[in-house]
């Protein structure tokens, strides 16, 4: 071993300056600075110690559950005998629900499909960047075209009788409408709110609106033979 | 007494074994602590600095964190579960017995990994929707959120797989409806089937391959794009922060 050193070499260092930006600004543009710079913290402790705590609370709450509630077990497996109704996980009942009405390879296949594949290209369309209120702009032509394709739909889920996914779809068309209606001069408030909101805004609402519906049908409203069942009546 | 113990904590930072292992030293500076996350292989996926703005509550409510937080509890519980299963027929359904009245706290330990593996799905769709209601998924972070919604589906299926392995009613009806939907994809479907399934009903090969894919393969892939979507948040400009208020007033 080599000699204690009698000196302790200590890097400290607190800058609190970001970096400058430099800009040039070419003719014809304005000089005006929209963005500021922000505040900012250190990730750690700020952010970690923040993150710790919630998952803290979140692991609190599932130990108090898993002390209350017992997971659910049945008898021991038994092909030869189906129980009624045979349900999948709940967070399949809603594409279950869709079963009940539509052949296995629409209900179980093209529609789960089509859902992924959206959810997948959304940020790749502009439509769905420009965020941009549907009604502003256009009206006319898009109120036709959005009567179109709610009719057109709607007719389509009543020929397969799927009132239980018509009905959201007409809360929500109800809602756009409300928003298409609302005069330009309101701007705040919840008509306003409503008349701001993107085309991909209410697409989102109306598959969220949907699968909750159908979720919670097909987990509380589906008796044997997925026959409908009042929850508080059994 | 809080002197000493900081004193004492100091002392054990500055020595060599320890400086050996975290490079970035005691001290209450920033760059100490840019260097903690920095010179750390699991904490360098996170940025060194975040906006303030991006930390309150409402702009996250903080559920990827809390997605994450699940995954934790599962990968823990799963693991001790694990010691006490045997993914055979009908052993596997005589283990959640054992689980039941042998193994000390064996019922805490199935049931946190139940309602934690129900919470993580839930918590995924919340998160996934906020991201969305918040507009983050717009350029650059495009690519986050397809991983995101890889994410999802990975969810959904180490959900699924975990669903057959109590071989019960429940569990193996279950998966019975989940795999004959399976076998509706035109031409391959009947053959994917058999690939998921290791035959043509659900039996003990298929008890075998849900317990690989549960306990191998899908929580390797997690982690994996767990990994890239933490690190992509990064390297896309930190958590989405919001419309920019400067611009907000300039209106």
């Amino acid at each position: 071993m080599t000699d204690p050193k009698d000196f302790v070499a200590v890097v400290d260092s607190d800058v609190r300056k970001t970096p400058r930006r430099i800009a040039f600004i070419t003719k014809r543009t304005s000089p005006q600075v929209h963005v500021k710079d922000e505040e900012r913290v250190m990730t750690y402790p700020e952010v970690f110690f923040r993150t710790a705590v919630a998952i803290q609370v979140l692991a609190i709450i599932l130990v108090v559950i898993s002390l209350r509630w017992n997971a659910p077990l049945e008898g021991l497996a038994d092909p030869m005998h189906t129980p009624n109704p045979a349900k999948a996980p709940w967070y399949f009942l809603g594409l279950q629900e869709l079963l009940h009405y539509f052949p296995p390879v629409v209900a179980g296949v093209l529609i789960p499909g089509l859902v992924v594949m959206a959810l997948i290209v959304i940020p790749y369309f502009n439509i769905n960047i420009e965020a941009e209120g549907l009604w502003l702009r256009d009206k006319t032509r898009r109120l036709r075209i959005f009567g179109t394709v709610v009719v057109l739909f709607c007719i389509f889920l009543a020929v397969f009788d799927v009132w239980v996914a018509l009905v959201p779809t007409l809360i929500v068309a109800a809602f756009m409408l409300l928003a298409a209606q609302t005069p330009p001069q309101i701007t705040r408030g919840f008509r306003g709110w409503l008349a701001s909101k993107p085309l991909s805004f209410w697409i989102m609402t109306w598959f969220l609106f949907e699968l909750v519906v159908l979720t919670a049908i097909g987990t509380f409203f589906r008796g044997p033979g997925w026959s409908w069942v009042w929850p508080w009546r059994t | 007494m809080a002197n000493t113990l900081d004193r004492l904590a100091d002392q054990v930072r500055e020595n060599r074994i320890w400086r050996s292992i975290f490079r970035s030293g005691t001290g209450e500076s920033n760059l100490h602590r840019a260097l903690t996350v920095q010179q750390n292989v699991f904490l360098h996926l996170f940025s060194v600095k975040a906006r303030k703005r991006t930390l309150e509550f409402r702009a996250t409510w903080y559920l990827g964190a809390l997605t994450f937080g699940t995954f934790l509890i599962l990968v823990i519980t799963g693991i001790l579960l694990m010691l006490y299963y045997h993914p055979s027929v009908p052993q596997a359904y005589a283990d959640m017995k054992d689980l039941q009245f042998v193994v000390s706290s064996g019922v805490f330990l199935r049931n946190l990994h139940r309602w934690s593996a129900h919470a993580m799905v839930f918590l995924v769709f919340a998160h996934m929707f906020k991201v969305f209601y918040r507009g983050a998924y717009r350029p650059p972070r495009e690519f986050n959120w397809v991983i995101g919604v890889v994410l999802l589906l990975m969810t959904l299926l180490l959900s699924y797989t975990g669903y057959l392995l109590p071989w019960d009613q429940l569990a193996f009806w279950a998966v019975t409806v989940g795999s004959n939907i399976a076998s509706a994809v035109p031409v391959i479907g009947a053959k994917m089937r058999f690939l998921m399934l290791g035959g043509t009903a659900v039996n003990a090969n298929a008890l075998l391959r849900f317990y690989v894919l549960h306990c191998v393969i899908l929580p390797f892939a997690a982690v994996v794009l767990i990994a890239i979507h933490f690190w992509r948040i990064r390297k896309d400009g930190g958590i989405y922060p919001g419309e920019s208020p400067a611009e907000g007033d300039a209106k």
